[in-house]
């Protein structure tokens, strides 16, 4: 066997004796090591396929290996052949391999990789290898000892079989640059999450408008009493003796100075605190004294005019307010619109205004003389008017569509020929309609009460009404002719109907105009009133429309809908004459307006009848005592057929108004003109210096002499061109002078975002000549300040803390502190003791 | 007008110039506790010497009672003795002048040669007891604040010898640790000799590292690679980089603002970043005409001053692009570093000429304790000065700076360049087809990417 093994040998190494001689014999022991080495290498690199496997290496022979060219290790595999000195006595072994080398020779080879046995540091992922490399394991493999282990519980193997059932491979891993990303990324939002805490306090930082570094300091000032004593401690001898007998006769040697619930009142209000709290006090009371003064002194005028103006004041101002109620709550808006209902419900009720009182009568007598009583008497009779009639329209109606006596079936209702209570004579475009000469009108009688004290004014006020109305006949004119073009045929019918209806209304309203003849100032104020009342009439219809909408959709609950009468009713009330008058022309889209008008409340208001009728009753007497109202009945024929011709010609209508209202406006002419306004401004001008008297004789009737005019007339030379001369549609202006414009702001700063603001700013004096000494120390405060000699630390954790701290507090400042009630109840009462 | 010509015609920036070293100044430290010390460490140009100093200098002092601002300075014999006996010969030219040192009221109160080689960073310790110094002979050194007895060696308290150069140091704000950066940003404990930690991302090398004075875990570091790498303390992988078109050289936290920081590039400019979002620079600062070498925060945080290779100190507002202020003398060289002072009074130089510099913040400040009336004129010129900053002739006035002629030339030559730039870019966008060459805003030219 040992021969076999020898020959194998000297047939290797016979191959290599011509290359190394110094190997010659086949044992040589004392060989040097790195000679073997030398040789070993050799071997494998020439891809000698050795018949002898070795199972076992020293390191040294892994070294070398290793540093071989590891690829080609891989490719061949390990075969070394063993020196015959490495335990050569070893029978057993020799014999085992042997037995190897046979089994090699024979059939397959078979790859077997060698072991590792030593540790390194530096581990090369090639030369890692495994026993049983090419295997695969199955979990099966593994799961067989543990059926033999005792020690292994049930409970794992159950859980074993059912992995091994299942069969499912886990997802690899993430390659290492993907994980590290995701790590890196979650730790860059983690830090970058924490930076941000920082955020509110630099910016509280940047607007400050003073900051004083260093940034966290204390607060200057005495400290309390009892913190300078808790930090003191017993050090002498003789101190701690002192504090020893205290302590045994339990003498409070640490007692706070305060107590606890003085401690509590004076964390609940520093002194800062109070300061602000007495400040606002101050102030209040302050304003309330003064605003008492006011209210003394404006209840002790006595000119009624003033107190006509605030009134009339408030009413804008609610109507403004109630404006704004209705967008942002229109359900508190229907309330308050019931609670003027009810004040004028209660105004109409009284005999305030019936002319019956004391002041009235003395007025009655007085008038013959007086203008201003006169005036006076006019003014009540008007508000008399006003509060009773505007129902009586409505009521009418409701009366007339209830009983069907007043009226005829195809006649008009009254309320077209009634007066408006919102109507005003003054106004013309209450009376577009009334450009025809009232033709088939009898002259409506004068009501008798005022009939005496208004003739005079009546003859005054004719001149002015007349130019009005000749304004706006040409207007209705105009339409006509429009009318007339659009469509001749079908309109003619149509138009004469309106025309009628128009003869009619300006018929009554001329008789209203006539018979209410209010004076100028009146009808100004009325004028006012009118166009708060028309505001009103827009609120209404809104709300109207959405009440409406409302109960198509689904029935509104039984308790609206009184509410909902109500508003109407008050909304029918207010409208006027005018509407009317829109009516004619605009209000074709909703065409039963002006018939429904009256009809449509109906219904409703069966439900909440009794009260009605009631008032009406009332309202009823009340007319008759004040006036006589002429009826006059007009088919009602021709307004049905233009409603129902009308929707088409609605928008067109609608049109021709809105051109009507804009048809002075030229817009291009305008800009022509402006432009050549600016031409000739900047043409130059003949500057006269001509001094009439200078050198010759002067006086009236005296011109200077010709020549002097000719010498003292001066020319300028002609502008350069003007820059804008070819462009048609520019106005260049060249006022920029270079000169100034050198000492001018070029373009707006940076903060400011209008120029308003910066010429503001530039200004408001910033010296002590033009400013208050506190307001030049507010004003020249420096926006960052160093303590001399300090050094300023970066910003710290404890600032961010206090930060946060104080935004809390502040966060809270807005609810009610209750800790702080009781002291502000006691610096009240301080407040109070030193006001007396 | 006038508040604005008085305060050109009184800004005198210039203090005192503290020449003790042997070459050019490379790095400087601020005292943490004291605003009167100073440390600065230089480079010896020689290459066979290598000898490096580090020279404590008593920077000033301001006796604020007296009202008057009297700095000092001469150097102490021993130092100078020990020095002798390293550089032998060259001596005979220093000794006479000692005295004349001695008589002004500047000080150099102790010089030690701490580092074969450069001296590339130091570091003053947050209690201020004692500071480290880095070298490229690889080692960090501790050093005792005090110095020692008279007649006693200097020697380090510790020394830690590192396997490659450290060229960046700084810091802990409160505790013990203090990080370097060379092939890799390491993160020191003082109690050990390896680093705790060591981060790296695929850098050569990088050139500073700071600790972010507010949110004091965090790191960054200018790596050669042009990018910015942030870095969090307690974790083991770095944050985020940005990488632009050209290297940083040093960078600094804003201390009062914590996600602030400015960064002195290579391309003349530099940047301020939000460290959240780094795709885009907040500002970019352009008024240099030469590489930015050292940028460092006002401790208001509200300024900051830069150094440059073109021999002149900047400073900048925070938010403008523009700065306010350039400091430069005749004889100033290449500026290294700069600090501004932690009471926000003074900024101090070091540059190649181996002087530094002390200068004042705001150049027309009057030092020393003011009475009550002219702190009140004082403020009530500021507050003119500033109303009326933007009418044209005020505004020319204050902005009016002399330039030495070089950079005045190359601020020109500049601005011609940057207009021959935008003018080619136009005419590319206006030759090809709509989109394909974006507008791109200043502060986005400069970013080539984020890597996360």
């Amino acid at each position: 066997m040992a021969k076999i093994l020898k020959k194998n040998k000297v047939s290797t190494k016979g191959t290599k004796k011509t290359l190394n001689k110094n190997t010659g014999t086949e044992k040589t022991p004392e060989k040097s090591s790195s000679a073997k080495r030398r040789e070993r290498k050799r071997k494998t690199v020439g891809k000698l396929k050795g018949t002898l496997k070795t199972t076992k290496k020293s390191p040294i022979e892994k070294l070398d290996l290793d540093n071989v060219d590891e690829d080609e290790l891989l490719n061949e595999g390990e075969e070394i052949i063993p020196s015959e000195d490495e335990g050569g006595s070893d029978d057993d072994r020799k014999h085992q391999k042997l037995l190897e080398a046979i089994s090699a020779l024979g059939g397959k080879k078979k790859r077997r990789l060698a072991e590792r046995s030593e540790a390194t540091i530096q581990i090369s992922e090639f030369s890692v290898d495994a026993k049983g490399e090419g295997e695969k394991i199955n979990l099966s493999d593994l799961i067989q000892t543990i059926a033999k282990t005792p020690a292994v519980s049930a409970q794992t193997k159950s859980h074993l079989k059912k992995l091994k059932l299942e069969e499912k491979t886990v997802d690899s891993p993430l390659t290492k640059p993907e994980t590290e990303r995701i790590q890196r990324n979650v730790a860059f939002q983690k830090s970058s999450e924490e930076v941000s805490r920082w955020q509110s306090i630099v910016k509280q930082n940047l607007k400050a408008e003073q900051l004083v570094f260093p940034l966290n300091q204390e607060a200057p000032g005495p400290k309390p009493l009892e913190q300078v004593v808790c930090g003191w401690k017993a050090r002498t001898p003789l101190e701690q003796e002192i504090f020893r007998l205290l302590s045994v006769n339990k003498q409070p040697i640490n007692d706070p100075v305060l107590t606890p619930i003085e401690e509590e009142s004076l964390k609940a209000m520093s002194l800062e605190d109070a300061k602000i709290r007495r400040a606002e006090l101050q102030k209040a009371r302050a304003l309330q004294s003064y605003y008492e003064a006011k209210a003394r002194r404006e209840r002790s005028i006595k000119s009624k005019k003033y107190h006509k103006v605030q009134n009339k004041a408030k009413r804008k101002e609610f109507v403004k307010k109630f404006d704004e109620m209705l967008k942002s709550d229109p359900v508190s808006a229907l309330e308050e619109l019931q609670k003027l209902e009810l004040g004028r419900m209660k105004e109409r009720m009284s005999l305030k205004h019936q002319n019956s009182g004391k002041w009235a009568k003395s007025k009655a007598i007085m008038a013959k003389y007086d203008d201003g009583a006169r005036k006076a008497m006019q003014q009540q009779l008007e508000v008399n008017k006003d509060l009773t009639q505007k129902l009586a329209t409505t009521l009418s109606d409701e009366e007339g569509e209830d009983d069907g006596e007043t009226s005829e079936p195809d006649m008009l209702p009254d309320f077209v020929n009634e007066v408006e209570p919102g109507q005003d004579p003054a106004n013309p475009w209450m009376r577009g309609q009334l450009s025809k000469d009232p033709v088939d009108l009898t002259e409506p009688s004068v009501p008798e009460t005022a009939a005496a004290v208004l003739i005079s004014e009546d003859e005054e006020e004719g001149p002015e009404e007349t130019e009005e109305e000749g304004l706006l006949r040409g207007f209705a004119e105009r339409r006509k002719q429009r009318q007339e073009q659009e469509a001749e045929n079908e309109a003619a019918k149509n138009q004469d109907m309106e025309v009628m209806t128009e003869e009619n209304k300006a018929g009554a309203e001329k008789a209203v105009a006539s018979h209410d003849a209010a004076d100028a100032d009146i009808a100004d104020d009325d004028e006012e009133e009118e166009e708060e009342l028309s505001k009103f009439t827009n609120l209404f219809q809104e709300l109207k429309d959405s009440r409406m909408e409302a109960e198509a959709s689904a029935m509104v609950a039984e308790v609206s809908e009184p509410e909902c009468a109500q508003l109407q009713q008050a909304m029918f009330r207010i409208k006027s004459l005018e509407d009317m008058d829109l009516l004619d022309q605009e209000e074709q889209a909703d065409p039963a307006e002006p018939n429904a008008e009256a009809p449509q409340p109906a219904p409703l208001e069966s439900k909440g009848a009794d009260k009605k009728r009631k008032r009406k009753r009332g309202i009823d007497l009340a007319e008759v005592l004040t006036k006589e109202a002429t009826v006059i009945n007009v088919p009602l024929a021709p307004t049905a057929v233009e409603g129902a011709e009308g929707a088409a010609h609605g928008q067109e209508e609608q049109r021709d108004v809105i051109k009507e209202a804009f048809a002075g406006d030229d817009v291009i002419s305008d800009f022509l003109k402006d432009k050549r306004r600016e031409e000739e401004a900047g043409r130059p001008k003949v500057v006269d210096l001509t001094l009439p008297g200078w050198g010759e004789w002067g006086g009236q009737g005296l011109q200077p002499s010709k020549k002097k005019r000719r010498r003292f007339r001066l020319k300028t030379a002609p502008p350069p061109p003007r820059k804008d001369g070819g462009l048609a549609s520019v106005i260049i202006s060249e006022k920029r002078d270079s000169s100034v414009s050198m000492h001018q702001v070029g373009a707006l700063p940076h903060p400011f975002l209008l120029p308003e603001q910066f010429e503001v700013t530039m200004r408001a004096p910033v010296g002590a000549t033009w400013n208050t000494r506190q307001a030049v120390k507010k004003i020249t405060m420096p926006k960052i300040v160093t303590k001399v000699g300090a050094i300023i630390q970066p910003m710290s954790r404890d600032d961010l803390l206090k930060h946060s701290r104080k935004q809390e507090e502040e966060g809270t400042a807005g609810e009610p502190k209750k800790r702080k009630a009781p002291q502000r109840k006691r610096s009240q009462k301080r407040h109070k003791k030193t006001k007396n | 007008m006038n508040a604005t010509k008085l305060e050109r015609v009184l800004a005198k920036p210039f203090l005192a110039s503290l020449d003790g070293h042997r070459d050019a100044v490379n790095c400087m430290a601020k005292h943490s506790t004291s605003l009167s010390t100073l440390l600065s460490g230089a480079c010896d140009g020689e290459v066979n010497t290598h000898t490096i100093t580090i020279c404590f200098i008593i920077a000033y002092c301001i006796d604020f009672y007296e009202k008057e601002f009297t700095p000092f300075y001469y150097v102490c014999e021993d130092p100078s003795l020990h020095l002798l006996d390293i550089f032998g010969g060259k001596l005979s030219t220093f000794n006479p002048k000692v005295k004349v040192w001695n008589l002004t009221k500047h000080n150099c109160v102790r010089t030690i040669q701490a580092h074969e080689g450069f001296v590339r960073g130091m570091v003053v310790r947050f209690c201020g007891t004692s500071f480290y110094s880095i070298g490229d002979d690889k080692t960090i050194k501790q050093w005792n604040m005090e110095a020692p007895g008279y007649g006693v060696e200097e020697e380090p308290i510790n020394t830690i010898l590192g396997k490659t150069v450290f060229t960046g140091l700084d810091h802990h704000q409160k505790n013990g640790t203090f990080a370097t950066c060379g092939q890799t940003v390491d993160i020191w404990d003082e109690q050990r000799s390896t680093p705790i930690r060591s981060f790296s991302w695929g850098v050569e090398s990088f050139s500073s590292v700071r600790f972010n004075p507010v949110e004091t875990e965090l790191l960054a570091s200018c790596a050669s690679d042009r990018s910015i790498v942030l870095y969090d303390m307690r974790e083991s992988m770095p944050l985020k980089k940005v990488i632009m078109t050209m290297r940083s050289n040093t960078l600094s936290w804003n201390p009062m603002e914590a996600f602030y920081f400015t960064c002195a590039n290579e391309d003349y400019n530099l940047y301020t970043y939000d460290m959240r979002y780094l795709e885009k620079p907040v500002t970019v600062h352009m008024d240099h005409v030469s590489a930015v070498l050292d940028v460092d925060y006002s401790p208001t945080g509200r300024e900051f001053v830069s150094a440059s290779f073109d021999k002149s100190i900047r400073i900048f507002p925070k938010e403008n692009r523009n700065s306010r202020e350039v400091y430069h003398t005749k004889r100033m060289q290449h500026v290294v570093c700069v600090k501004w002072s932690a009471d926000n009074k003074y900024v101090m130089s070091g540059s190649d000429e181996m002087n530094i510099r002390l200068w004042k913040a705001n150049a027309a400040e009057k030092l020393g304790v003011l009475s009550h009336r002219e702190k009140l004129a004082a403020n009530y010129n500021q507050k003119l000065k500033e109303k009326f900053q933007y009418h044209p002739k005020v505004k020319r006035i204050a902005r009016h700076r002399h330039l030495p002629k070089h950079i005045f030339t190359e601020a020109k030559e500049h601005t011609v360049m940057r207009e021959a730039r935008r003018r080619k870019e136009s005419n590319v966008r206006k030759h090809s087809k709509p989109g394909a060459v974006p507008m791109l805003s200043e502060r986005e030219k400069h970013v080539v990417a984020v890597v996360k």
